[in-house]
């Protein structure tokens, strides 16, 4: 815990190109250009973060809109059309532009750090990823003023983050509302398939010496089938806008029925990517909870040949479960039957890695600081999260239930009290290594309790009007239905989690200026990052650490009782 | 096994990309094998497709002449190294030629374009994806052409153009998929 007490590897002393920040004096022009022409993956993964909380409090500003758009039945808060809009905008910029930079970020910035080497395998794609992804997104937004031309504003796509056949067919969808849609997701593909390539090469061909596979951190593993899935998900995604593109410019037929195309090939080739993709974040969250659970439990992560197996077999069966989504779509008993059996099977991999968590903090000295309450508060609702899944999965019960807001507030359950908490809880793991400053304690509880409060205030009551009956997407409702008292607990909840963010970002700019410094170790862990100063310097390591185990820290810091050497694995 | 950390590119990882690749043309792949039969108007398939068996041996055998080449280079015999990368070009730009040909035919004599039917928008975008996959290798095997004839290309360069002629045996592995799929079962 001390400051500067940790032993660098090899010692800062012999290196030549150790840079002091006080030799550094700029402007702040020079240091936008060092930003925006750097290929150095700690910025870039800065970035990739920055980038994805502006989005976060953008797409968190579209829900509160649709929550008040619901808070009273026949309400007219927005038009049936701007709902449209906003529903779409939302889901499309929470999973492309806040979820996927998310992982992208920590990804970017950890992976170095943690096998001990000085880059990413291929820094420019790096940079060239990041680029694409943030030009996607501006492109999203800059259909509001280009949809129509230039006259007609407010012209965001709305056709649903799904985009169904023939909504965004050119009879339906006037204008380039979709175009931009379709155009922003292709650029923004490209830069994640760029990014997974990097995260593979990384892992596989960049690790310092002593690092094997299996002394990698398991953040490390997750995120190489992470990599898998995005290469695998989102090149389809990118086909299939290429085809929507081509029907919309060209007088293509894909998705045309009348021309003997399909619009049910439309929703196979959306759900191909839509849920690998679902694991495409969650395995993240679960890369972080590997990291923070054992660190706050005072204990080794339990059980991590199974963990390492687990991940590879969810990553294996993820690719083989997207028609769960499709069942009112009129498939087969036989395809309903397989889809339901492969949807159960993720339970399996899954409930390891919950059981293996729990083991881990099973008799540990467990200390509550923010990071860990986020992650108790993931493990809990991950679980719950799961179990709504299996229940959807059941494809007569799915009959019931598709397209209602029961299938809205699981989905939410997985994204915001899995993907979400576990996010939040690595941000106030790994803030004082980024900025070499603590976020504040207090503030980093109110941001929990209060998040925690209004995410079950909000969610776990959604699921009552879905079970109810009331459909997804609607953008009003009857009072004589019933749903009125419920949408309004819903909607407190929504603000009560906005007002949890808002303190987020007062935290995050107080503490990057105020906040207490960190020193290169305040947690007291294991894995290398936190061998680094804090921020790390730009070449991370000044000579290549050397490591014997799956803890190299604890060796250092315990050189009479190191973790047993492992055997290559 | 482990490599220092400098940041040096690790060149067989260059593969991935073309796995992603692999991702998109299987896509497009399953769209059209779906969609086989299915064009409600418009000309068939069995109408207007002919075999070309020409342009795919002049496709298939360039494979062969970016092996010789790749030996000759490890052999450093420049001469013939710049001969068989050479053949390779013109092959790749027959096969290119031929397929414009066929378009050609297809476009003025029977009419058919990417907007005319299902089964012209499913072919010309599978053939085409196919297409500018070759035009981009065909772009990146004249700069290697180039670096040879120019005495720039050393050998340090040798892995990053196994790389490249390994890009150039995806796309001709491709072209079997595509030939079988639209000339053989789709006709």
């Amino acid at each position: 815990m001390a400051e500067g007490s940790i032993p660098v590897p090899g010692g800062l002393g012999g290196a030549t190109d150790v840079v002091r920040p006080e030799d550094q004096e700029s402007t702040w022009l020079e240091v936008l250009h060092s930003w925006v022409v750097t290929v150095d993956h700690k910025k870039l993964g800065v970035m990739y973060v920055l980038f994805a909380l502006f989005f976060l409090v953008v797409g968190g500003i579209e829900a509160l809109i649709i929550r008040i758009q619901l808070f009273f039945p026949d309400n007219h808060f927005v038009s049936a059309e701007t709902f449209n809009r906003v529903f779409t905008m939302h889901g499309t910029t929470m999973i492309f532009f806040v979820a996927m930079p998310l992982v992208f970020g920590f990804g970017n910035y950890l992976l170095p750090l943690m096998l001990g080497v000085r880059d990413m395998a291929f820094p420019r794609l790096n940079a060239f990823s990041f680029w694409m992804s943030a030009f996607g997104g501006l492109l999203l937004y800059y259909s509001f003023i280009g949809g129509v031309g230039l006259q007609g504003a407010g012209s965001a796509p709305d056709v649903g983050w799904w985009a169904y056949s023939p909504l965004t067919s050119r009879a339906f969808s006037r204008g380039h509302s979709t175009d931009y849609w379709a155009l922003s997701l292709i650029v923004s593909g490209f830069g994640s398939i760029g990014a997974a390539v990097n995260f593979i090469a990384t892992a596989f061909c960049m690790r310092c010496k002593g690092m094997t596979l299996f002394r990698m951190p398991l953040l490390v593993w997750l995120y190489v089938v992470t990599a898998g899935l995005v290469i695998l998900a989102v090149s389809p995604l990118t086909a299939a806008q290429v085809m929507l593109t081509i029907d919309r410019y060209l007088g293509g037929h894909f998705f045309d029925t009348q021309a003997g195309g399909s619009a049910v090939v439309w929703a196979h080739f959306f759900w191909i990517f839509g849920h690998p993709e679902v694991y495409v974040l969650v395995l993240p969250a679960f890369a972080i909870m590997n990291e923070v659970i054992p660190v706050f439990s005072r204990k080794a992560i339990f059980g991590y040949p199974a963990m390492v197996a687990a991940s590879v077999g969810i990553g294996f069966v993820s690719l083989g479960v997207w028609a769960h989504h499709m069942f009112t779509i009129g498939m087969t008993s036989i395809s309903n039957a397989f889809f339901v059996l492969s949807t159960m099977l993720v339970g399996i991999p899954t409930g390891i890695k919950i059981f293996n968590w729990i083991a881990t903090m099973w008799g540990g000295k467990i200390r509550y600081r923010t990071p860990m309450l986020f992650a108790v508060g993931f493990l809990v609702q991950f679980l719950i999260a799961g179990l709504t899944g299996i229940i959807l999965s059941v494809a007569p019960f799915n009959w019931q239930l598709h397209n209602s807001y029961f299938v809205i507030a699981h989905f939410h359950y997985v994204i915001v009290g899995g993907i979400l908490f576990a996010i939040f809880a690595g941000i106030y793991y790994w803030f004082p290594k980024v900025t070499g400053r603590m976020l504040d304690e207090r503030l980093g509880k109110w941001h929990f309790w209060l998040f925690v409060v209004g995410f079950h205030v909000c969610f776990d009551v959604m699921h009552v009007p879905g079970i109810l009956g009331m459909p997804r997407s609607i953008y009003t409702y009857e009072a004589d239905r019933g749903w009125t008292t419920l949408n309004q607990i819903v909607s407190v909840g929504a603000a009560i989690q906005g007002i949890a963010i808002a303190i987020l970002v007062y935290n995050i700019v107080h503490s990057c200026l105020k906040g207490r410094i960190a020193g290169p170790d305040p947690w007291d862990a294991w894995t290398l990052e936190w061998t680094t100063p804090s921020p790390p310097p730009p070449y991370n390591f000044a000579t290549e650490p050397v490591v014997t185990s799956r803890r190299p820290l604890w060796d250092l810091k315990h050189p009479n009782d190191p973790d047993e050497p492992l055997e290559e694995g | 096994m482990t490599h220092a950390g400098h940041g040096h590119a690790i060149d067989p990882d260059w593969k991935l990309p073309s796995r992603g690749r692999v991702g998109m043309f299987s896509l497009i792949l399953a769209a059209y094998v779906y969609y086989i039969g299915k064009s409600t108007y418009g000309p068939q398939p069995r109408q207007v497709l002919e075999l070309p068996i020409l342009n795919t041996i002049f496709l298939l055998s360039s494979s062969v002449t970016i092996m010789m080449a790749e030996r000759a280079l490890v052999k450093r015999a420049m001469a013939a190294f710049s001969a068989w990368w050479g053949l390779t070009i013109v092959l790749g730009a027959i096969f290119l030629l031929g397929t414009a040909q066929e378009w050609r035919k297809l476009i003025t004599k029977d009419g058919l374009t990417i907007s005319t039917n299902l089964f012209g928008t499913t072919y010309y975008s599978l053939v085409g994806l196919h297409a500018s996959h070759v035009i981009v290798g065909l772009i990146m095997l004249t700069a290697v052409l180039i670096f040879a004839l120019t005495g720039a290309l050393k050998p340090e360069h040798t892995e990053k153009v196994e790389v490249l002629a390994l890009y150039w045996h995806f796309v001709d592995a491709v072209w079997v998929v595509v030939f079988t799929v639209v000339y053989v079962i789709g006709r």
